[in-house]
């Protein structure tokens, strides 16, 4: 219990918690949606240009922050544009573009610092990676990606349960697909610090599928979503934290566990 | 007064014209049944009446302050995903959203809206139910409340009983009608079944990459073209 209460007395630790949870809380959300309109892939393909773009500001002595939101917003609405054409298979796109985002980071590092310990934390993040500065930036953006989520909730389920009705009756459809695009990367940049590149997608799916398993309604399920997440990322950070494991890695393996109970409960049905 | 009226119209992909010569118009508590072979140009007409698909030419009017965005749209089964976790009550209250204008969130007039026409279609006891736990038949009644929910004036209903048993297409088309004729609401159908829309219908539309026929009912029942599609028995 003790070992508890000291760990909370660290400011790391305060810091990583404060911004795991809402970051946690925001990828369960747009996680749905992103599930429900096949864009999981997009969540992915995201991680990692901004493994990317943090490597270069890493290299050229950028705030890594400042550099990633802008890059991956772009690519957000980029991919958004690139799975919604016609002309181009969106899977292959996708691939094509992140796996160019990550050769270009991986060759930024390695012709400036080499793998050092910063770069290894943004491929498998660090609970220790959040700066002071990180931490404003990331509740202010958090508290943002809440707001619109919250604000626009009947458009985004009108727009991800039926996109040709909701388009028929008005709705500019395209607005909230790059809305959804764009709070998706700023939460995979936000997340990517203490995820890693490599793990944060699944922050954004396993949550949905999870409550997918059991609940009926799309409220119950952005809920449970919103509470597995939440849960998922405490159990993970704090087992992290006393087995010495990596984060992003104790995060991933808390939320595959939910995910088979929530299975197993889900099949009694 | 006219409440559609479609003028020399005409739609092409990529500058290929794949419906042209569309010329009718339909009064207040008209039902017109759109009929024609599978790429005759039906879905194209459908497109551009909600207004996804400008006309190559020619010009689509709403009459009696009917907007195009207040159009109780009833898409294909097809375009919805039939694993998507979302109560009865949520996907009828989606039809409310043309009328939250400036509003984030649907109030208590739109709730009530939406509950009254899962009434109207007799499945306000699956109202908490998952729309993807439904049977066939149970799903396009929710679609139709949801698109009551959009429109005061105007069904437009693609294909509605694709899929469904001969019980559940009686049902539906008994709802439809009932809705016609009770309520003055306008609808236009796309359908497949001839013998059901001259049955139901009071006007048809025959397409074949043009107009080939418009008029009532009686009309086309005397026309050579209804007897070729019908497969030379008659209707």
């Amino acid at each position: 219990m003790s070992e508890f209460v000291r760990m909370l007395s660290y400011h790391f630790m305060q810091r990583a918690l404060l911004v795991g949870v809402l970051v946690s809380l925001c990828a369960a959300l747009l996680g749905v949606s992103l599930v429900l309109k096949r864009y999981s892939m997009i969540g992915d393909g995201l991680s990692h240009v901004g493994f990317g773009a943090l490597a270069i500001a890493s290299a050229l002595h950028l705030a890594p922050l400042a550099v990633a939101v802008p890059v991956v917003i772009v690519a957000a609405v980029l991919l958004l544009r690139l799975s919604e054409s016609k002309r181009i298979k969106g899977d292959a796109a996708i691939a094509i573009i992140s796996s160019s985002a990550l050769a270009i980071g991986v060759i930024s590092v390695s012709v400036t610092t080499g793998m050092n310990t910063e770069v290894s934390s943004y491929m498998f993040g660090s609970i220790l990676s959040l700066s002071r500065t990180d931490t404003v930036l990331s509740v202010i953006l958090s508290a943002a990606v809440l707001a619109l989520f919250i604000a626009f909730y009947p458009r985004l389920f009108a727009v991800t349960f039926d996109e040709t009705f909701s388009k028929a009756t008005g709705t500019k459809t395209e607005i909230y697909n790059t809305l959804l695009a764009v709070l998706t990367a700023i939460t995979v940049v936000l997340g990517m610090r203490m995820m890693g590149a490599l793990l944060i997608s699944s922050l954004i799916i396993f949550p949905a599928l999870s409550a997918m398993r059991v609940c009926r309604s799309f409220r119950s399920v952005v809920i449970t979503a919103a509470a597995v997440s939440i849960s998922c990322f405490l159990i993970g950070a704090v087992a992290s934290y006393f087995l010495e494991t990596p984060t992003g890695a104790s995060i991933v393996a808390a939320n595959l566990l939910a995910f088979a109970a929530f299975s197993l409960a889900g099949r009694k049905h | 007064m006219a409440i559609l009226e479609c003028k020399d119209l005409s739609f092409a992909y990529d500058g290929e014209t794949v419906l042209e010569k569309v010329d009718f118009s339909l009064n207040a508590g008209d039902y017109l049944c759109v009929v024609g072979e599978n790429g005759s140009g039906k879905s194209t007409l459908i497109k551009g009446l909600l207004g996804l698909k400008a006309p190559d030419r020619g010009s689509i009017r709403f009459g009696e302050g009917l907007q195009s965005t207040e159009i109780g749209y009833l898409p294909q089964q097809t375009q919805i995903q039939r694993d998507f976790p979302a109560s009865v009550r949520e996907v009828v209250l989606s039809g409310c959203l043309n009328s939250l204008g400036r509003r984030l969130h649907y109030n208590a007039g739109d709730r009530e809206r939406a509950a009254m026409n899962l009434e109207r279609m007799g499945v306000e006891d699956l109202a908490d139910k998952s729309y993807h736990e439904l049977s066939g038949g149970q799903q396009q009644r929710v679609l139709l409340a949801r698109a009551l929910c959009a429109t005061k004036k105007l069904l437009l209903l693609d294909e509605p009983v694709t899929g469904l048993d001969p019980i559940a297409t009686g049902e539906m088309y008994n709802l439809i009608k009932l809705v016609n004729l009770c309520d003055g609401i306008t609808v236009i159908m796309v359908s497949h079944d001839i013998r059901a829309a001259v049955r139901y219908a009071t006007h048809i539309l025959h397409l074949g990459h043009e107009q080939l026929f418009f008029g009532s009912c009686a009309e086309y029942r005397e026309s050579s073209l209804a007897r070729r599609f019908s497969g030379g028995g008659g209707l």
